[in-house]
């Protein structure tokens, strides 16, 4: 059984947010809800790394173990999902996230603390498979339509990966075996003129 | 003193009743389809899998993300 999880290689990462742009058009997420964020350490310095941030589908995930109402659950693939008609917007699960992928729309339900909004990893919600309803809480349900996340699959660099957790480490492991470590390495070397190491 | 006993009995009983425990074995909240299951909307679904099949999703979705991801299997060694 496929267990969906997201990798950012921050070697590869340029912060270009087209990963935070394509969630946003694909899913029509409101204004100020960010699903997906590039965090940036270091801006400006020579050296900085940036990884792309959005829910992680924890596997003992902290939200889904604080909330008040059970509105969590977990699919057959590992993918973390919440019911919004249960949802009662306290933000329980933003506190106890440590990647602060919650998301709280200032308007609909609730007023200014929405019900919650976060990365679905593309698998929609509990209503039907495709059907309006879920596209308009939840967002597009491309897992049901044989794709992987929209973030993964428009990443210009390939830095984020997305998919069965054993097919993106097998493609991360690959990776890092073949271009060592270090300040040689292959995104860092490319855009800042180092020579790259030879077959990265 | 029988009577007062009774009462004082019937009464802590009734009384006591709601710091009982509830019954937990809700379904808790409905679950999803399983992925595999499609959307049914030929328009948008990628070809090479047949919904319903769990393993044709499953190896779809394999092949898929070494195809776009996997840029060191796909260049020229």
């Amino acid at each position: 059984m496929a267990r969906m999880k997201f990798i950012c290689d921050a070697e590869r990462c340029i912060e270009c947010n087209g990963c935070v742009t394509a969630c946003k058009n694909e899913h029509e997420v409101p204004w100020g809800v960010n699903r997906r964020r590039v965090v940036t350490l270091n801006d400006g310095v020579p050296g900085e790394k940036s990884i792309s941030v959005a829910c992680m589908h924890c596997s003992d995930a902290p939200c889904m173990a604080v909330c008040p109402v059970n509105c969590f659950y977990k699919t057959e693939e590992g993918v973390v999902l919440h019911d919004k008609d249960v949802c009662i917007g306290c933000g329980y699960c933003s506190y106890a996230c440590p990647f602060g992928a919650p998301q709280f729309p200032s308007q609909g339900t609730f007023g200014v603390r929405g019900k919650m909004d976060k990365c679905t990893f593309c698998a929609g919600g509990p209503e039907e498979h495709g059907s309006q309803a879920e596209f308009d809480k939840y967002g597009r349900n491309r897992l049901a339509e044989g794709k992987l996340p929209a973030c993964a699959e428009m990443c210009s660099t390939k830095a984020l990966l997305a998919g069965d957790g054993d097919v993106v480490s097998e493609i991360f492991r690959s990776r890092v075996v073949q271009r060592g470590k270090g300040a040689e390495v292959w995104g860092w070397g490319t855009a800042y003129g180092t020579a790259a190491k030879q077959g990265a | 003193m029988r009577k007062i006993l009774f009462l004082f009995a019937v009464t802590a009983v009734l009384t006591l009743s709601a710091c009982g425990e509830k019954p937990q074995d809700h379904a808790g909240i409905r679950s999803d389809q399983p992925a595999a299951a499609g959307t049914g909307v030929a328009a948008f679904t990628a070809d090479g899998w047949k919904a319903g099949d769990q393993a044709s999703w499953s190896n779809h979705l394999k092949a898929r993300a070494n195809y776009g991801m996997n840029d060191h299997l796909r260049a020229p060694k």
